[in-house]
């Protein structure tokens, strides 16, 4: 694999993630995520020469459903469990200036 | 229901309901007894709407007094996971990040058990968003195991397990990605079924890794979670992956299909690191069917060994992309601290997210992001066609495969959450069969020498549940290690 263990930029990863971690989450995380990947490092010794990869355990096809118009949520529901709301619309602080 | 009701089997509070020995009500009620008895100490139940369950109750009990019984399971109260959506109930998926979520929809599932006339009956614990092995990763309380309450009951579907081992509820539903399924009912000495990949709607279930994740069911017996299985299993035009095929008399089946099999042994599941007390149960159970003529063979399951890692990139991989949704913006928790739209993700996913989430999340995107992919989730995925062609390759000698459901009986309170691979290898008899899509069921087949049950997991060919249930059915009525219930 590309990588050594033990070397995860958790910064860069933790951006990507879109998750702020403590300091001492990401000491922890880089030292138990180093073993993991230790450990994960045996699938090298797998030979995968010519080997189709799955996705899916089972062959699936695009499914097409008929475009007919049916009842979804409503405003309400679809609100409910919204953090922040106001006439109708789930509400967010200014994203452009 | 310390009284005649606990542990009784869906099967019997069915025929008693039929005969009107009893009503729903005072089943249900019954229930709410043993729950409020011993829930204190088992902490299986995040939440439980008495009024709602009452009222379902009542409505069962008023079909049946019109004749309009749905099915056998009317007026049997049912556990969910509470990662199973249920309309207007709470779906904290053991996480704080949907604390204050409320369902507007009813999962496929749910559905097929309010169709059948079933108690939807409370939210079960689980580790949050089903990661885990041992149910201590729910941000809301650990759930004990009925044998002895200072051991996990396993996991995610630990209070799934542990309410029908405690008595609570008769059946329950939860959902397995790796094990959540059968180790928990490995370790709670009951039955547990993870069905074939696309046999039961995921519409409603929250995803964790969708490639593999599966709902089913757990009882006291094979039968009763055949009539579980038989309310939920069935194509779903919401699931563009749940498969078209045709659902039998799973019940029916299992008196008419009796064997002799032929079962596969496969050697890489019986090598280092299996506990001495589970390898002579389960080759006890393998000896039993060989008494009532079942030809039993040796077979290999080769890439065994790399299922583990394969399944740890892929799982994360599919989790960091699907818990991407919980961002603070639309339905979740929002972190005060957030001044932006960019801050909000990252505070609000910080604040609402446990380690072992954390973990994962962190892992998967890391083997996704860029330079990477190939060597790990790539891999990965032409791992799982090795792993898969095993399990066809030995499908061709033998009917089914019988193997341990867990490495070990169940272990203690905090013995493994420093150190997550450990926690991670707690799956290893359990995880190929997701990889593979393979219908798999754990059924209790002895106890250890401190009473701690073992099971034995049988493995089936896709969608083959009718033939699966009755291999399994045939060991447990020769056996009598699902009558005995934990001291409580």
């Amino acid at each position: 694999m590309p990588d050594t263990p033990n070397n995860v930029d958790i910064d860069y990863v933790a951006s990507l993630a879109r998750l702020a971690l403590t300091p001492e989450e990401k000491a922890t995380f880089s030292r138990q995520l180093g073993d993991v990947l230790a450990y994960i490092e045996k699938l090298k010794q797998a030979d995968v020469s010519g080997v189709e990869p799955t996705a899916h355990a089972f062959d699936v096809h695009n499914v097409w459903a008929a475009d007919v118009p049916a009842p979804g949520l409503s405003v309400e529901d679809a609100l409910r469990n919204a953090p922040a709301q106001r006439d109708n619309m789930i509400s967010v602080p200014k994203v452009v200036e | 229901m310390s009284s005649a009701l606990a542990f009784q089997t869906a099967a019997q509070l069915s025929d008693q309901l039929a005969a009107r020995q009893m009503s729903a009500v005072e089943l249900a009620q019954a229930c709410l007894a043993q729950v409020r008895a011993t829930d204190g100490r088992i902490n299986a139940f995040l939440s439980l709407d008495e009024a709602d369950i009452l009222a379902q109750a009542r409505e069962s009990d008023a079909r049946r007094a019109a004749g309009q019984a749905r099915s056998p399971l009317d007026g049997v109260p049912v556990g969910l996971k509470d990662v199973i959506a249920v309309r207007n109930q709470p779906l904290t998926c053991g996480s704080r990040m949907l604390e204050k979520f409320v369902s507007p929809y009813d999962a496929t599932a749910a559905l097929g058990l309010k169709n059948a006339g079933a108690v939807l009956f409370g939210r079960l614990n689980m580790d949050e968003f089903a990661m885990g092995s041992s149910t201590e990763n729910s941000a809301y309380k650990t759930t004990a195991n009925p044998w002895d309450t200072s051991r996990i009951p396993g996991g995610s579907s630990g209070g799934s397990a542990a309410a029908v081992a405690a008595g609570q509820v008769p059946v329950s539903l939860g959902s397995d990605t790796g094990g959540s399924i059968r180790q928990p009912a490995s370790l709670c000495g009951i039955v547990g079924l993870k069905p074939t990949y696309g046999l039961i709607s995921r519409y409603g279930l929250v995803a964790y890794a969708s490639s593999l994740d599966q709902i089913g069911p757990f009882g006291h017996t094979v039968e009763d979670v055949a009539m579980t299985l038989q309310t939920i299993a069935g194509h779903d035009e919401k699931d563009s992956t749940s498969f078209r095929t045709e659902i039998p008399d799973y019940r029916a089946a299992l008196a008419q299909r009796r064997g002799p099999w032929k079962l596969g042994v496969p050697k890489e599941y019986f090598g280092e690191g299996l506990a001495p007390e589970v390898r002579a149960s389960v080759e006890q159970a393998i000896a039993w069917y060989r008494a009532q003529g079942c030809e039993i063979r040796e077979v290999s399951l080769p890439h065994t060994e790399y299922a583990v890692s394969a399944y740890y990139i892929i799982a994360t991989a599919e989790a960091s992309s699907n818990l991407a949704r919980y961002d603070g913006i639309r339905y979740t928790h929002r972190s005060a601290k957030s001044t932006d739209a960019i801050d909000i993700y990252h505070h609000s996913r910080a604040e609402g997210f446990g380690p072992e989430v954390k973990r994962r999340i962190i892992l998967g995107t890391y083997v996704l992001s860029s330079g990477y992919y190939d060597a790990y989730y790539g891999r990965a995925q032409k791992v799982r066609t090795l792993i898969r062609q095993d399990f066809l390759d030995a499908f061709r000698e033998v009917d089914a495969l019988l193997t341990p459901t867990s490495p070990t009986v169940a272990f203690k309170k905090g013995e493994k959450t420093a150190n997550p691979l450990e926690m991670y290898l707690a799956d290893i008899f359990t995880i190929s069969l997701n990889l593979a899509g393979l219908p798999g069921v754990s059924v209790p087949c002895g106890f250890s020498p401190e009473g701690l049950p073992i099971g034995l997991q049988i493995v089936g060919r896709p969608f083959q549940e009718a033939e699966l249930l009755a291999i399994a059915h045939a060991y447990e009525r020769a056996h009598d290690f699902n009558t005995k219930h934990p001291a409580l």
